[in-house]
């Protein structure tokens, strides 16, 4: 094969290509590779961590690491994916890119401070690189007291001081997002013609803003515990390890929703379009987005059902539980009705969408599980917990990462990447995802409690099954690694609009010009308009 | 060794409390529950997108009544919803608290190891032996870091968080020996920090009790403590300070100074010990001295259970 | 309000939005959203620390009253006064800056700066006397508190010094924000009424949220 040359048009990329016009660039297209690329980073650090852990755990005995290192192991993994993967992969990345384009405007309302979310980012990725090479951390990534405050010996401070920098950024990001999304949209474009990849960056945001600040406060508490010597969260001075539970949570569930939100906001764009129909329910989506960020604030006690809370407490925390679950549920079935009377292709992103639905589906019915007070007495912190949780996080939010990731990708970087690969991948992703986690749901239930370095020998068995599918896991992690970087330079030319999408995104050249619009976009209907010129021409 | 069958099968865990029961009732029905929704959901979206492929020749006018339709499932979904809430609540609400007459013994999770100790002072380290049928009471505290009392064959788990006690609880209906685990990660050897729990008859359980010799029980030993930390100087009989006798207060309410009442538990007393100033009992002076940092967890137990046998029916143990 | 000798500042005419904006109301009114947006922000900030210190002060109410009295109530009460007067100057500097008044601007700028060093500067005896009378328990130095509420208190004075600590560091970034609005409105920075107002909008935050930390803390013990 000969590569042509071929002149592109001036675009974002090819503006200027030295490493000081990407460090001080203020574009939003750049800055969300900026991000990519550190994610990216992190998102195999902690994988590399997952990957000697599932090795460990594939016998009984505690014969690959010792349980000091497991146990940082199991941290690490936690805090890169939570703080340094999950947080910002969609908003700051796909989120990044797309939003002005969305909304037809020429960047986000604050560039610079943009920028400066991405530095702190990179700053709070030096504090954490800096705790992993000192040592690490053995608290967990809930940095639970008193043990995180009085007993544990690694780097708490470093790690903390890490995410409350990590915390501030996604806090500029949320301002960003929302200060535009209310400011910039184009002419005609109301609220209710925003694509909902729009409304779910928009509902992440609020969370964003006002629930990252606790944390902040929460682990800075926590870090003047240990530096000062006070005992805010110290049982011998009064203070109460609880309470801690309280604030952690108040922030990490409705973290929780910064990890899920944006994926369903990116599988909406890819269903449709590869149904080629309208959003079935668009208000009851856009609806449904803003009610799961604003209830998801009100459950957080649904992780301390046994931790010693008063039982009416932990009632009305599951009540609260159970009532946020219908939004996630409406939104489901919508998405099953956008696809009656579709016309539905199969190419990379909607396998991956597709994926997303089925896991998140169970992800979300365990979810109902463990909001069950009596039920959740039995599998709390135990591995049935962790099943659940990463087929929220990693079946559903990493599904629609990498779905997005592969929808937008001609539009980043005016390339198509080998859709047979793409499938390969998506199909090799879901089943290594599979059988990694669904023997963790039936270990959980037989009561194997989570962070444990040995167990006992009955659980070995379905340990093995699940390290054995997390190296298949591993490789489908790896495949579009490859096929995305081969792409780069290789891929054919994807044009403005492979995939004949609609979208404002989708009426600008691949890549786009740095300034995104040559002339502002007037909008004139609700998004997702695939099936009205079939209505007009073809009646049958 | 009666009542030696482990862990049998993986696939089935035993149900060896009354709790079991219930609880893998609601766990199974949700779980039928989950597969229904997800065999009709799966169905739905497989069947939508093979039927309506590219491609095919269908018909693809659509006017289903959307809202109507979103109402359907939305009310549908929060009815089931609210349903499994309710039972599941029922159960929770009503496992909370433990019948009266359950068999007290005292349990101190520190790092890493469970350390029990029956009502005659019989004292067992990551084994925990309990009678067949009868409801027993197991009061916790940690020395250290959180940690959490969990045995999945009761279905039953209870956090201990430093500076309370918590009551795990459950009636034993299976004789056998039962994984313990700390279920709340706790440090180093966290997955170590675990034992058994071994049922016995009662029987057997009286004789495995009886075994033991030059026990004394933790009453006694806590009444020893009581001098020894100078307690009985103002709370003994004939005491010249002013200081609330404690004779037969346990699962009394009593007036505080500032007007409100507290029950006398087993936290009222290890409080009243560590922060005296807390909860002064009216019309006395705030004179305690606080024992915290000075008594360790063992002995309050020890001191607690003292305490509570003054207020034991007479002729009870 | 008129002022005498007014040096007017530079017309929107000569102003320019910047690029990604269509016009210079769109960026005023997405400048004062985003300062909105963060001061939001930031009150869950300071909200988190007074959750704990409300549960802490509901189970210890005797000895964080008896504590609360340690705390010096008339430096504190001078504080507030001069907290709140700051307010005020920087109310009179927004009014200006919209009258296009340079110099007024630049006068009620530097009094707002002034009152915000002479607060800092009070703090900072108060904590010295705090450090002398052994009521600081920082960097692992002797707390002395008479019994029975040792502990307890020592629990208050950490969220004091956590409280009034965090509070400082918000004034002090006040305080240099305040500067730069001055050396702004020296050199007729373009924007310069958006720019403060804005500065304004965060000043007043961080003077409201000292309107609860000092009833929390001072008054505790005084609340009859």
């Amino acid at each position: 094969m000969t590569t042509v040359p071929i002149t592109l048009p001036k675009n974002y990329l090819n503006q200027d290509y030295t490493l000081w016009s990407w460090l001080t660039t203020i574009d939003h297209k750049r800055i969300a590779w900026l991000y990519l690329v550190s994610i990216t980073f992190f998102f195999f650090l902690g994988g590399a961590a997952a990957t000697v852990m599932r090795l460990e755990l594939a016998t009984a005995p505690g014969d690959v690491v010792e349980s000091e290192t497991y146990n940082r192991l199991f941290s690490l993994h936690g805090i890169a994916m939570v703080w340094f993967f999950l947080v910002p992969s969609i908003p700051a990345t796909l989120g990044n890119f797309l939003l002005p384009l969305m909304i037809g405007a020429r960047d986000m309302a604050f560039p610079r401070l943009n920028l400066l979310s991405w530095y702190l980012y990179a700053i709070a990725g030096v504090f954490a690189l800096t705790m992993v090479i000192a040592g690490g951390v053995d608290t967990g990534w809930t940095f639970y007291t008193p043990y995180s405050s009085l007993f544990a010996n690694g780097q708490v401070v470093l790690a903390v001081v890490g995410i409350i920098v990590a915390g501030f950024s996604s806090i500029l990001t949320g301002l960003n997002f929302i200060v535009t999304v209310h400011k910039m949209r184009a002419p005609g474009l109301t609220w209710m013609r925003l694509p909902l990849f729009v409304w779910a960056q928009y509902a992440t945001a609020i969370i964003m803003v006002l629930a990252t600040p606790v944390l902040a406060i929460t682990l800075l508490m926590i870090a003047l515990e240990r530096i000062l010597g006070i005992g805010i969260f110290d049982p011998k001075m009064g203070g109460d390890p609880v309470l801690f539970q309280h604030l952690f949570w108040f922030y990490s569930h409705p973290a929780v929703y910064i990890m899920i939100l944006p994926g369903m906001g990116v599988v909406s764009e890819i269903i449709t379009c590869f149904a080629r129909k309208h959003i079935f329910g668009y208000d009851g989506m856009a609806f449904a987005l803003l009610a799961i960020a604003l209830i998801g604030f009100l459950v957080w006690g649904h992780h301390m059902f046994v931790a010693g809370q008063s039982v009416y407490a932990s009632v009305v925390f599951s009540l609260l539980s159970f009532i946020v679950a219908v939004p996630s549920g409406i939104k489901v079935f919508n998405w099953a009705a956008t696809l009656y009377k579709g016309s539905v292709s199969f190419e990379t992103p909607m396998l991956y969408a597709l994926g997303f639905v089925g896991l998140f589906t169970i992800g979300g019915l365990t979810g109902v599980t463990v909001a069950s007070t009596a039920v959740d007495v039995h599998v709390h912190d135990t591995y049935f917990v962790i099943a659940h949780f990463h087929y929220i996080m990693v079946g559903g939010m990493v599904m629609a990462y990498f779905g997005g990731l592969h929808f937008w990708w001609p539009k980043m970087t005016g390339r198509m990447y080998p859709d047979v690969w793409g499938r390969i991948a998506a199909i090799t992703i879901f089943i290594g995802f599979n059988l990694t986690f669904f023997p963790q749901f039936i270990l959980g239930y037989l009561g194997m409690p989570r962070r444990y370095h040995t167990y006992p020998d009955e659980f070995e068995l379905l340990n093995a099954l699940s390290s054995a599918g997390a190296s298949i896991l591993a490789a489908g992690y790896l495949l579009p690694l490859a096929y995305l970087l081969y792409s780069l330079r290789w891929g054919p030319m994807a044009g403005p609009n492979p995939w004949d999408a609609r979208g404002l995104e989708w009426t600008t050249p691949s890549p786009p010009p740095e300034h995104n619009f040559d002339r502002i976009p007037i909008v004139t209907q609700k998004p997702y308009a695939y099936d009205v010129p079939k209505r007009d021409s073809d009646p049958a | 060794m009666p009542g030696t069958d482990t862990q049998e099968s993986i696939a089935l865990l035993p149900r060896a409390s009354t709790l079991a029961e219930r609880v893998d009732a609601q766990f199974f029905t949700l779980l039928w529950v989950d597969a229904l929704m997800v065999v009709v959901l799966f169905g739905l979206i497989i069947g939508f997108a093979v039927y309506y492929r590219r491609g095919t020749l269908r018909n693809r006018v659509s006017n289903a009544p959307q809202t109507r339709v979103e109402i359907t499932w939305s009310t549908a979904l929060l009815l089931i919803f609210l349903s499994i809430f309710a039972w599941s609540a029922h159960l929770y609400v009503e496992a909370s608290s433990p019948p009266k007459n359950a068999l007290e013994i005292h349990g101190i999770g520190k790092q890493w190891m469970w350390k029990f100790e029956h009502r005659g002072g019989q004292r067992e380290i990551n084994e925990l032996h309990v009678p067949l049928g009868v409801p027993v009471k197991v009061i916790l505290a940690t020395q250290d870091v959180i940690h959490s009392f969990f045995v999945p064959a009761f279905r039953m788990k209870q956090d201990v968080v430093p500076g309370r006690l918590r009551v795990a609880w459950f009636t034993p209906s299976r004789v056998g020996r039962y994984h313990l685990f700390c279920a709340e990660y706790c440090g180093l050897d966290h997955s170590r920090m675990r034992g058994h729990v071994v049922v016995m008859e009662r029987n057997d359980y009286e004789a495995w009790l009886a075994g033991f010799t030059g026990t004394e029980s933790l009453a006694a030993q806590g009444e020893k403590l009581f001098s020894q930390y100078g307690c009985i100087g103002c709370h003994g009989p004939g005491s010249k300070v002013l200081a609330p006798g404690l004779g037969g207060i346990f699962g009394k309410s009593v007036p505080l100074a500032g007007g409100s009442i507290a029950v006398v538990d087993e936290n009222y007393l290890r409080d009243s010990i560590l922060a005296p100033e807390q909860q002064v009992v009216a019309g006395y002076q705030p004179i305690m001295p606080s024992f915290a940092g000075r008594i360790d967890e063992a002995d309050l137990m020890r001191l607690i259970a003292y305490i509570k046998s003054l207020s034991a029916p007479q002729g009870a143990p | 309000m008129t002022y005498q000798s007014a040096i007017p500042t530079r017309p929107d005419t000569l102003e320019q939005p910047a690029s990604q904006f269509d016009s210079l109301a769109q960026q005023h009114q997405a400048d004062t959203l985003g300062m909105w947006v963060f001061l939001a922000s930031e009150i869950l900030f300071f909200g988190g620390m007074f959750m704990a210190y409300t549960v802490y002060r509901t189970a210890f109410p005797a000895a964080f009253e008896a504590a609360s009295g340690h705390l010096n109530l008339g430096l504190g009460g001078i504080n507030t006064a001069i907290l709140l007067t700051s307010s005020l100057t920087m109310t009179l500097a927004d009014d200006a800056v919209v009258a296009r008044n340079r110099r007024a601007t630049a006068i009620w700028l530097a009094l707002t700066a002034l009152l915000g060093t002479i607060f800092l500067a009070i703090k900072g005896i108060e904590w010295r006397e705090e450090f002398r009378e052994q009521l600081a328990p920082l960097f692992g130095r002797p707390f002395v508190f008479p019994e029975p509420h040792t502990d307890q208190a020592r629990l208050f004075f950490s969220f004091y010094f956590a409280l009034t600590g965090l509070h400082a560091l918000h004034l002090l970034i006040g305080v240099v924000l305040v500067l730069v609005m001055l050396i702004f409105t020296l050199r007729d920075a373009p924007h310069l009424d958006a720019k403060v107002i804005i500065a304004g909008l965060y000043w007043h935050l961080v003077d409201l949220i000292w309107v609860f930390v000092f009833p929390l803390l001072y008054l505790a013990a005084r609340h009859g």
